[in-house]
């Protein structure tokens, strides 16, 4: 384990009382005993078996620098989906730039920093922080409570409707070179109400080795619909280990779609847990790699209760010697009954280099439902190819025409046509146009 | 504009074409008939210069230059069209697009400026009325979920767009309604010029009735066993293919 990160988190124990109100230091402290205590996860764990920790584990990882010394809102142009009008919060280097930020919110929503929610009313943040993604899930998630500071807070109150989504940005600098961030996320949807909520990792320093290691926690209340966004660009050279935890309740809809495209390693857990009756749950996934990234998602979907539908597609694209993990879990409760869920996962390999492992797990203890997975590891069809070819397009265009056109299947998933735009334009690019 | 000679082609260890000749001049429609398996979309794939097939005797000219030379783009390009008989779907990528695509592809081959989706739509608009088809069709996935015979009525569509110089429609026919069959037939006739030929492969007179061929071929066994004018078609309506078979049997 990284000797660094334990003297920062002993040298903590004696500070972080001063930050933040009351009820947060024994979520610290327990945070912090159980990662002193777990420490990295072992290659032996299930769970990380094919994830190769080793650098992270490793490495001598220092806090990052604070501020947004000389980042400008320019500079960030590309990550802003052309539209300045959308509400976004800004962290560089994990750490909120009000400057950088823009907040235009409608009554009834709230969105900013966790540190300046911490400092305002804990009020609203007890019920949930750290109560949605126990620290016991992961070391990751441990370590991310243990330094507990900033990230973003999104409140969307009863019967409020976000007419455009809020963007939650996580940007790193040439500063944040060997360091760690542990942004921390809380989105708070109330009561039927209506939001789109993106959120990115990025990167203004493609080649600089950072870790990023956040944990999001969703609370999705009854009746409520949510599309919420992940983008991870990361610089090709950095490690990201993501949590997002999400409960849903009655009469739910919570969609997600995960774009990752960047990281040296790049894994992400994504657990949704429905806790009543009536709930869907969307899960859509894209991964692209190439060169010698690995991708690593893990999805757990517990239907606890019973008349919910759960739909799941990951799709993945690797090119070179890149490697892609995805475990998808389904837990479904004896009282679940007429449980509807689909997974699947689609990968396409465009070298002969690229290695993916994929695996199902279900584990169903309710006999009165629909459970069905696939998963596929294959080529560009070489009908499909051929057929293009017939109509005058070359090979080349037709290779990457089909790609896109894989990609573009679970892309089109996204129910806000902006968002949309944006990630075809963004896979497109990657994908070396059409 | 089309000379094939003594064309022999495998698939796997299979020899499929076995000798062919057929020469296809501007202005001319030749049906090609022949039973189930006879290798009639081997010949039209092979035209078209489908991978699977391994052309192991022969040769093909096409306005006077070497086919089997050319990469199958470069065929498309040069204004071959195959009308395949299982059209391929695209899931992912729209109608309108991968049309534009191949458009646009085969004019910039063709020294031609390419257009932009707005003139590009005027023109499709046109073509849409040939096969008096809706624009809706146009935003879903390539022959995704299509019914057999959207499917053909599909590559008829593509040919409207694309304007070939020698067309191959493989059983364009098989699995469309009667009301389909003369549009697509319509389309096909629409479309003739004396400058350019087509190659129809079928199983029926039926479609004859509306694009009237030059010249009938019947291929059995990787070979042209006969050849003749339109009346040929409407006596293997009425006698079948084993009369020439057996013919073939007691020359050979
Ligand atoms: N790729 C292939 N690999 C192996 N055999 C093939 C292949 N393609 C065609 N064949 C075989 O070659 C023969 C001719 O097939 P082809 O599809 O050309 O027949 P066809 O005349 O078009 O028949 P139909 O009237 O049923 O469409 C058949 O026996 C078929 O099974
Ligand atoms: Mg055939």
């Amino acid at each position: 384990m990284s000797d660094t990160l334990v003297q920062e988190l002993e040298a903590r124990a004696g500070t972080a009382t001063a930050e933040g109100p009351e009820w947060l230091e024994p979520v610290r402290r327990a945070a912090r005993e159980r990662f002193a205590r777990t420490g990295f996860p072992s290659p032996r764990d299930e769970e990380w078996r094919f994830t190769p920790i080793g650098p992270i584990a490793q490495g001598t990882w220092r806090s990052a620098p604070a501020g947004a010394r000389g980042v400008t809102r320019e500079q960030l142009a590309p990550f802003l989906f052309g539209r300045d009008d959308w509400s976004t919060l800004v962290f560089v280097n994990g750490v909120y730039a009000e400057g950088l930020s823009r907040t235009a919110l409608l009554p009834g929503v709230r969105a900013g920093s966790l540190a300046e929610a911490l400092r305002a009313d804990g009020a609203l943040l007890e019920p949930h922080l750290s109560r949605h993604a126990p620290i016991e899930g992961s070391p990751f998630t441990a370590l991310n409570t243990a330094f507990l500071g900033d990230g973003g807070v999104v409140h969307v109150g009863a019967g409020a409707e976000l007419t455009a989504p809020i963007h939650l940005l996580f940007v790193t600098t040439a500063e944040a070179g060997g360091a760690v961030v542990h942004p921390r996320n809380l989105l708070v949807i109330e009561r039927g109400a209506r939001a789109a909520i993106i959120e990115s990792y990025v990167t203004l320093a493609p080649g600089q080795s950072y870790w990023t290691n956040p944990v999001t926690e969703v609370s999705v209340a009854p009746g409520a619909w949510v599309e919420h966004t992940r983008i991870q660009r990361e610089s090709e050279r950095a490690y990201h280990v993501g949590l997002t935890h999400v409960d849903q309740y009655r009469d739910s809809h919570y969609r997600s779609f995960t774009l990752a495209m960047g990281g040296a390693l790049a894994r992400h857990n994504l657990h949704v847990r429905l806790n009543d009756e009536n709930i869907e749950t969307l899960m859509y996934g894209l991964y692209l790699t190439r060169g010698e990234q690995v991708a690593d998602n893990h999805t757990a979907i517990y239907h606890d209760q019973p008349n919910c539908r759960s739909w799941e597609v990951y799709k993945g694209i690797l090119d070179g010697r890149s490697r892609a993990v995805f475990n998808g879990k389904v837990f479904v409760k004896p009282e679940a009954q007429k449980t509807d869920a689909k997974q699947t996962n689609r990968n396409l390999l465009l070298s002969d280099g690229a290695k993916v492992d994929t695996k199902p797990q279900l584990e169903i203890f309710a006999d009165d439902v629909k459970c069905t997975h696939g998963a596929t590891v294959g080529r560009l069809d070489e009908l499909a190819r051929f057929y293009a070819r017939s109509r005058g397009i070359p090979a080349p265009a037709a290779d990457r025409l089909l790609t896109y056109a894989f990609a573009a299947e679970v892309i089109d998933e996204v129910a806000l046509a902006p968002v949309r735009e944006e990630l075809d334009r963004l896979v497109l690019e990657r994908l070396g146009g059409l | 504009m089309l000379e094939i000679r003594d064309l022999r082609a495998t698939a796997g260890d299979k020899e499929i074409l076995r000798g062919i000749d057929l020469t296809v001049n501007p202005g001319e429609v030749h049906a090609v008939m022949g039973p189930n398996g006879s290798g009639k979309s081997t010949l039209a794939q092979v035209l078209a210069g489908h991978p699977a097939y391994k052309v192991t005797g022969g040769s093909i000219r096409y306005r006077g230059e070497d086919l089997l030379e050319l990469e199958p783009e470069a065929r498309a390009q040069a204004g071959l069209f195959l009308a395949f008989q299982y059209p391929v779907e695209i899931p992912g990528v729209s109608n309108a697009y991968f049309l534009r695509a191949a458009y646009n592809e085969i004019r910039k081959a063709n020294g031609l400026e390419e257009v932009d989706s707005m003139d590009f739509l005027d023109l499709l608009e046109e073509k849409l009325k040939l096969v008096e088809w809706e624009p809706e069709i146009m935003s879903r996935a390539v022959n995704s979920g299509f019914s057999g015979g959207e499917k053909k009525r599909n590559e008829i569509l593509q040919m409207a767009v694309l304007e070939p110089t020698l067309a191959i429609l493989d059983e364009t026919d098989s699995g469309l309604d009667i009301d389909a069959l003369r549009i697509v037939a319509a389309g096909v006739n629409k479309l003739r010029r004396p400058d350019n030929a087509t190659i129809v492969v079928t199983h029926y007179q039926r479609l004859l009735n509306y694009i009237v061929p030059d010249f009938v071929h019947v291929l059995s066994g990787g070979r042209i066993v006969k050849s003749g004018g339109k009346e040929l078609a409407l006596e293997l309506e009425a006698r079948g293919y084993e009369w020439l078979e057996d013919a073939v049997g007691a020359a050979s």
